[in-house]
């Protein structure tokens, strides 16, 4: 895929700094684009989500979705953002075919947010992020790419163009340049985009699900030699689709950057795409013509002119703020500073609390997410949100454990089941057959066997020596394969035996 | 190549229509970079009418926030909506290979 | 009876009366188009049986005694940029040849809504860039007055249509002066309403911020009468204004000038008009004078950069308008010659220059370079500016009168070919007209005569502040009323008479 020499990450910062910047687009959930009444439903059959305005039939005309604008100005509030109090919209001129205008209705100088900032945490130390700018654009259509050897769109014969999500509201929020120690810039950078995706997920102004594209995330990053002003080149990787993507894309940027540095050469200045598979990016679309967008107002939409009283009964509309809800969900957890941090970390917050709310305890919520999920989405290398599993069902697991129907071993393959699409947990226990035997018939009968098996340990208990117990109950937990209820078989063994 | 006058030559003329997406033949290419030279230099003299103090007027009617409520209308039919297309297949619209990924 | 001699206030009279029928005068239209239009090409499109079918459904609503628009069953040509969902929209190029809409114009919708047929489609200069209807792809429209002249542009298909009788009404759309110039130019009335009092849902943009459709008649009152139909707000087009339209047809019917303040531009006038369009513009003004009008003289200093102003925006906007045509989702795919393979790219760029004539090319190329980074500043930037001057000019002006007056055109029409060679001695032809378009203000164009020189008509041009677009009609009529009662009958007596072919 590349002849580039890279470096290994921990090597080339010795040498230089990284600088980075972020950009995020959110797909915002409206019912309708943002500037037709077409639906937006995710999934829909291609070229069913069109009409005049999104297909850019010739004349036709955009009028401003209300809805997309609020959710603008919420999201602006959200990240700290002044919110502009005259701005337009401008077209961003160039050619692709899944965008049918050849001009993206966009902001340029004048977005509806700007000068804002958000504060996130890495290992226990907090970095401030500052916000250049969230402004309101629209989302392109699909390609499907058809024929050629590979499959991807180098050697595609044609593409088939489903144009549904064309005109769909998006927020983009650019940073300025985050500058942090260099081995943080990774973590750093993912825990920004976690933190966004939280913020707005809170706002519900968005699906905020990266697996669909309705988070998208692009890493700008550059290389400066330690200790110098000047920037380098940067470089734009794209649509990275995971928070891991995000670290990844941003170490092996930094691996590339130093590589192509130490060899004496000149990065490039172009876009670059994220490999999920191979966790590197290589060379996009040249950007030739990016360089002269010709922006220019747009004339067929009114200037947005958001009042300030409106703009405070927005503020007004605003969820606790992140901090404030960290500060007050660890109080009310009781969770160390250790377990939140290990939580917000792993991007599990959401999940732990939406598992409290189902029911389950803070601790059993905590342990589930952060044990046997993080470790599936590791080996899966996936996100916990899209195991297939969700914090409903884990406090439904949680809730068949204590009332004693299954054991921590058995939730695991209750685990499997769900993942696996077998049903709920009720449905998979009963396919599974994986329910506990708290029967004293059934229990009682291995118990007896058990003894008979093995006299040497009944004669231990009945000199008192319960320890011995053990080995018993390891002889009716083997017979009754797991599906034994471990706590009634040692009273069953010690009121036969004492 | 003709005179690059008020800063347009033939190579320009050829990047504008890169930029433009039209495949201008050779000849266009020297008829217009012929021609274009003194259209530019006739617009030019707005560069004499205002000063900073004067506001460029996107929108000969001032009006802002107009907005439409977040209502789904009902959308063309996909037989409708790709009646014209050059070419079609699967419910998609049918284009020639795209270069390059977006 | 000739029905098409009528004008559409006098049809529909007769429509009302039932002593026609929509079906008598719309086939009359189709006979008088099939009998002329061989020579004129001012339709690209006609739709007898569509506008038949119309005419019969009004005719037995009428019948049954159901309440009806006042123009119902008048027939009407509407341009080709306009569009109409099941029958053809090309805007005169070869790009969108065979292109038929899924959908109607608001425009369209009203006029459908109203029961007027559409007897079709009016030939113009491709996607309204031009002044002579020279540059539509499917060939000239030839002026009524003498075929061998041009009858102005873009919309010269429209007035043409109204001036060999064709039709008494049509639509027209004006981005520089579109509509009024053909009007001056073929002896008829055309009015460019204030920017954002017509709904610009559904016209193929050229310029955004300069577009607006309006009516193409014989008559002021037929113009006043159309407007009203295809004016007011619509939540489709966010410049579209949301406030109660000008009350044109009662302005038309009151024609009267006594006390009005009439200022003539003291810049559009002399020098580079020719002698026979001054002269009955001065006999125009006395005329008004004699009626009670209190005419003087005003200056609009920010006209001398007009013009360049005009070819700045106007094409930077175009440029991006017309990015949509790249033949992916529509219109006219043509792969490059000699091209294993093409991409996507390459047969855009081979679509596009196959499908575009050169005056679109030559304008895109401008307004690409206008809106360029490095540019922008000088030319887009500057060009906006000048909007802004000229609409302080015009306050300024309206403050001291209630209209302003000029010639439409600084020439009558002239011969086919005869500027096709030199785009900017085209340009300079709209000087007159473009300044409404930049400040967003209505102008409305009539016949006062024809030159001295040539027997060719003459227009004058009225202008009026935003959303006053009644003072013109108002001053219009009365004009009208005086210059009628000194030829003893209408503008178009005087034209001779078209061959008819049989």
């Amino acid at each position: 895929m590349t002849t580039e020499t890279l470096v290994p990450v921990e090597d080339a910062l010795t040498r230089y700094d990284p600088v980075m910047g972020l950009e995020i687009h959110i797909e915002l959930n409206t019912a309708t684009k943002m500037f037709c009444g077409c639906p937006t439903e995710f999934g829909a059959e291609p070229n069913t989500q069109v009409c005049p305005v999104c297909l850019a039939l010739p004349g036709a005309l955009p009028v401003v979705n209300a809805k997309a604008i609020e959710s603008a100005i919420r999201i602006g509030l959200a990240l700290n953002c002044e919110i502009a109090e005259w701005c337009r919209f401008a077209r961003k001129n160039y050619f692709y075919p899944d965008m049918p205008k050849n001009f993206q209705t966009s902001q340029y100088d004048e977005p509806i947010a700007f000068d804002g900032h958000v504060d996130v945490e890495v290992d226990g130390e907090s970095y401030r992020i500052e916000i250049e700018r969230a402004h309101m654009e629209e989302d392109t259509g699909k390609s499907l790419h058809v024929g050629g050897s590979t499959g991807r769109i180098h050697g595609a014969d044609f593409s088939l163009v489903d144009y549904n999500r064309a005109g769909i509201p998006l927020i983009e929020i650019v940073t300025r340049t985050i500058e942090v120690p260099g081995d943080k810039a990774a973590a750093v950078a993912r825990a920004y985009v976690s933190y966004v995706r939280d913020l707005i997920g809170g706002l519900g102004v968005s699906d905020v699900r990266m697996d669909q594209g309705s988070l998208r995330a692009d890493v700008n990053l550059s290389l400066k030699p330690r200790g110098s002003a000047t920037l380098g080149t940067r470089s734009e990787t794209k649509n990275v689709n995971s928070f891991r993507s995000v670290e990844r894309a941003v170490r092996y940027e930094i691996s590339r950057h130093a590589g192509i540095l130490d060899a004496g050469g000149s990065v490039l200045q172009e876009t670059r795409h994220f490999h999920e598979d191979t966790g590197t990016t290589s060379s996009g679309r040249e950007k030739s013509d990016a360089d002269d967008y010709r922006y220019f107002p747009e004339p067929d939409l009114a200037p947005v002119s958001p009042s300030r009283e409106w703009v405070e009964e927005l503020r007004a509309t605003l969820p606790e703020p992140p901090a404030v809800r960290r500060t007050r969900l660890q109080a009310e957890w009781g969770f160390s500073d250790l377990e939140m941090r290990d939580t917000i970390g792993a991007g599990a917050l959401q999940l732990v609390s939406d598992t409290i709310e189902a029911g389950a305890t803070p601790q059993a919520a905590r342990k589930w997410w952060l044990g046997e999920m993080a470790r599936r989405a590791n080996e899966q290398g996936a996100e916990l949100d899209s195991l297939g599993i969700t914090p409903l069902q884990v406090a439904e697991i949680q809730a068949l454990i204590d009332a004693g129907r299954i054991n921590d071993k058995l939730a695991r393959s209750v685990f499997d089941g769900v993942i696996a699409g077998e049903g709920t947990p009720e449905e998979v226990i009963v396919g599974r057959q994986l329910e506990v035997v708290s029967d004293d018939g059934a229990l009682g009968d291995a118990v007896d066997r058990a003894i008979a098996g093995d006299p040497d340990a009944a004669q231990k208990i009945r000199d008192g020596k319960q320890a011995a117990a053990g080995a018993l109950i390891g002889a009716v937990m083997k017979e009754m394969r797991g599906q034994a209820d471990a706590g009634r078989v040692r009273e069953l063994i010690l009121e036969k035996l004492t | 190549m003709s005179e690059p006058a008020k800063g347009i030559s033939r190579a320009d003329v050829s990047h504008l229509a890169g930029l433009a997406r039209i495949d201008l033949s050779e000849a266009e290419l020297d008829h217009f970079a012929a021609e274009l030279p003194a259209i530019l230099e006739h617009v030019a003299v707005v560069q004499q009418a205002a000063g900073d103090d004067v506001e460029a007027m996107s929108h000969p009617v001032p009006v802002n926030n107009v907005f439409r409520e977040d209502v789904v209308v009902p959308c063309l039919t996909p037989e409708a909506a790709l009646a014209g297309a050059p070419a079609s297949e699967q419910q998609r619209f049918l284009v020639p290979k795209i270069l390059g990924e977006d | 009876m000739d029905l098409t001699r009528l004008s559409a206030a006098e049809l529909a009279a007769k429509l009302a009366g039932k002593e026609v029928s929509s079906v008598e005068a719309t086939q009359a239209q189709l006979d008088r188009i099939a009998a002329v239009d061989g020579d004129i090409n001012a339709f690209l499109h006609v739709d007898a049986e569509g506008a038949l079918a119309t005419a019969a459904d009004i005719d037995t609503r009428r019948a049954a005694g159901e309440g009806l628009h006042g123009l119902a069953g008048v027939p009407i040509a509407v341009k080709d940029i306009v569009a109409t969902q099941g029958m053809p929209t090309t805007c005169g190029s070869k790009i969108l040849d065979g292109w038929i809409p899924p959908y109607d114009a608001t425009i369209t919708q009203r006029i459908k809504a109203a029961g007027l047929p559409i007897l079709g489609k009016t030939n113009m200069d491709e996607f309204a860039m031009g002044s002579s209807t020279e540059h539509s792809a499917y060939g000239p429209t030839r002026n009524p007055w003498d075929r061998d002249r041009i009858p102005g542009g873009s919309g010269g298909g429209s007035a043409a249509a109204v001036a060999a009788y064709e039709a008494a009404l049509a639509i027209g759309t004006d981005t520089g002066g579109s509509i009024r110039q053909p009007g001056a130019l073929t002896g008829t009335v055309g009015v460019k309403p204030t920017y954002g009092g017509v709904s610009r849902y559904g016209l193929v943009a050229l310029a955004s911020s300069l577009d607006q459709a309006g009516p193409v008649t014989r008559t002021v009152l037929d113009a006043a009468l159309l407007h009203e139909l295809m004016g007011g707000h619509d939540p489709r087009d966010s410049t579209s204004i949301d406030a109660p339209a000008p009350l044109v047809v009662a302005a038309a019917r009151r024609a009267d000038v006594k006390g009005l303040k009439i200022g003539i531009v003291k810049e559009l006038a002399g020098d580079g008009f020719q002698a026979g369009v001054s002269a009955r513009f001065d006999e125009a003004v006395e005329l008004l004078t004699s009626a009670g009008a209190e005419v003087v003289e005003v200056s609009l200093p920010s006209l001398e950069y007009a013009l360049a102003a005009y070819y700045l925006v106007m094409p930077s906007e175009a440029s991006s308008n017309l990015a949509r045509f790249d033949a992916m989702r529509y219109g006219v795919r043509v792969p490059p010659a000699g091209a294993d393979d093409p991409s996507a790219e390459q047969v855009m760029a081979s679509s596009r220059d196959a499908g575009f004539g050169d005056e679109v090319k030559r304008r895109i190329i401008v307004g690409t370079y206008a809106l360029s980074s490095g540019y922008y500043d000088a030319y887009y930037g500057s060009a906006q500016k000048v909007r802004t001057l000229l609409a302080r000019d015009f306050a300024s002006a309206f403050e001291q009168v209630d209209v302003l007056v000029s010639p439409t055109s600084p020439t009558t029409a002239w011969p086919l070919g005869a500027k096709l060679d030199d785009p900017l001695s085209m340009y300079l032809q709209d000087v007159a007209t473009i300044p409404a378009n930049l400040a967003g203000i209505p102008g409305l164009s009539l016949p006062v005569g024809v030159a001295e020189e040539d027997g060719l008509p003459v227009g004058l041009q009225l202008l009026a502040p935003q959303q006053a677009d009644d003072r013109l009609y108002n001053a219009g009529a009365a004009l009208e009323k005086l210059l009628e009662d000194r030829w003893g009958g209408p503008m178009l007596a005087q034209a001779p008479d078209l061959e008819v072919a049989r």
